[in-house]
């Protein structure tokens, strides 16, 4: 008897505890970045998540009035991570593309950037023939696809984990050229010690590369983060934290 | 689920295939070679010849693979000295970079699996080999290397299962093997699943030829330890 009364009661409890916690799934944020995608998303000393991206998130959930959590998760399981359900949105840089937009839904952008080469100063080479020549870029990214469909078989591709990989083995001396977002690499090339051998090669081109927030399909958040998108624009917040990267518009 | 892109991916995930087999064939030959002069050693009557490979096999058993293959492929090439050095054409490369670190892991846990089976002979044998005047050499290239292949055999195997594993590692320093392979049609597919699947299924199929295989050897090796099989004649 005793046994059934406290089953039941316990019952009722759990039954309340779920209750309170769908109501507070609803303003509930679980934001996935990076971490390692400098200056757009990366952990500083302490451990945390930081920059453009990380400030663009907070802005939105104050806005949305949100109980935001944000967390990293490496780049090539962002996407699987959620759909999943790991998490309700990807706030980390990632460009809005057809392939992608075929798993998940994208908001509107919150800026655009363009993809770059990269190699040593002093050395040039001909996009036309690259042979022998050895192209890096991180797995997953526009930069990767870019030399997939372009450069297979004209020369030697080689796919990295993150960023920071790559920029290891270009100082290695293992790769000649990178690709890689134009942003990041300007972030690079002007503030580690490291990046004053390099320089950009050519121009930035696929310019209309535009940067937008992940959720599921359908998912409603959707809708709440264009709105908060359009706030922060109109009051100054993005003007803000933009010049707290760039000194240019990104947008 | 959408198993056309299996179908369609098939090809490059066997591609990725035939390079894990290369990596773990060589790096378990080359782990064995290497394995049997460090477990001799092991087992060595002197105190300042064990230490040795002693410390070898801690620092390899203890510390994880993944930071042993970072260490060779990342952390070399951070210093000028090999860049410059001749070995500089071979640490430039993925391929060979894993083969070093699985080498080495492979060779520290082999050489105990190999320290082990010469310990467990019985002290008889080494006695017998003893009396009938044979010298050390002899001694371990007729009776004690002979009898320690057959009680290696189930641990080795064991072995060789965990290196095909564990050379999914590989694909982190940009080589691409099944892991790597799959990891790149991700990026395009975005079927996880689906193509995670059919990578594992494939590496399900090699370890069941390393398994066949290594059920023919042993019962090849250890013919004396099958079942008995004595004619009992009938009475009367």
């Amino acid at each position: 008897m005793k046994m059934k009364k406290f089953a039941v009661t316990s019952l009722i409890f759990a039954g309340a505890a779920m209750t309170s916690l769908s109501v507070q799934a609803a303003d509930k944020v679980k934001i996935a970045t990076e971490g390692a995608w400098a200056p757009f998303n990366f952990i500083d000393d302490s451990g945390t998540a930081q920059g453009f991206d990380v400030d663009i998130a907070w802005a939105l959930c104050e806005k949305m009035k949100a109980d935001c959590e944000v967390v990293t998760q490496d780049w090539d399981g962002l996407i699987p991570g959620l759909k999943v359900r790991k998490f309700d949105a990807i706030i980390a840089s990632m460009s809005i593309t057809e392939e992608r937009l075929r798993v998940v839904d994208f908001t509107n952008k919150y800026y655009s950037g363009g993809l770059r080469f990269l190699g040593e100063k002093g050395t040039s080479f001909d996009l036309d023939n690259l042979d022998g020549k050895v192209i890096g870029a991180q797995r997953a990214t526009l930069g990767a696809q870019y030399l997939e469909d372009n450069f297979t078989g004209k020369a030697d591709l080689k796919f990295y984990d993150n960023q920071d990989n790559v920029y290891l083995d270009l100082l290695a001396g293992r790769l000649d050229i990178i690709l890689s977002d134009e942003l990041p690499t300007y972030n690079w090339l002007k503030s580690s010690e490291s990046g004053e051998k390099f320089e950009f090669k050519g121009d930035a081109f696929q310019k209309n590369d535009e940067i937008g927030i992940a959720v599921r399909k359908g998912d409603k958040l959707k809708a709440k983060f264009d709105k908060a998108l359009e706030e922060i624009l109109a009051d100054g917040t993005y003007a803000t934290i933009n010049a707290k990267y760039f000194p240019f518009s990104i947008y | 689920m959408e198993f056309s892109v299996v179908i369609s991916y098939f090809p490059r995930l066997l591609d990725g295939a035939w390079v894990t087999f290369q990596l773990v064939l060589l790096s378990i030959v080359l782990g064995a070679i290497f394995a049997l002069p460090i477990a001799l050693a092991r087992i060595s009557s002197s105190p300042l010849v064990r230490v040795f490979p002693f410390l070898y096999i801690f620092f390899f058993r203890g510390t994880p693979l993944l930071v042993q293959i970072f260490l060779v492929y990342y952390g070399a090439s951070q210093f000028e000295v090999v860049k410059e050095s001749i070995f500089w054409p071979i640490l430039r490369e993925p391929f060979w970079c894993a083969i070093i670190a699985f080498t080495l892991n492979t060779s520290a846990y082999t050489a105990e699996i190999f320290r082990g089976a010469i310990q467990a002979i019985p002290v008889g044998e080494v006695e017998a080999c003893k009396v009938v005047g044979m010298t050390r050499v002899q001694m371990y290239r007729r009776i004690l290397l002979p009898r320690a292949f057959g009680i290696v055999l189930p641990a080795y195997g064991n072995e060789i299962i965990l290196m095909l594993k564990g050379s999914a590692l590989a694909s982190t320093i940009t080589l691409l093997d099944l892991t790597g392979m799959a990891r790149t049609i991700i990026a395009r597919t975005y079927t996880p699943i689906e193509i995670f699947l059919a990578a594992g299924v494939i590496y399900l199929v090699i370890s069941m030829v390393i398994i066949a295989i290594f059920k023919q050897v042993e019962k090849r090796q250890n013919r004396y330890l099958g079942p008995i099989n004595v004619k009992v004649p009938d009475k009367g």
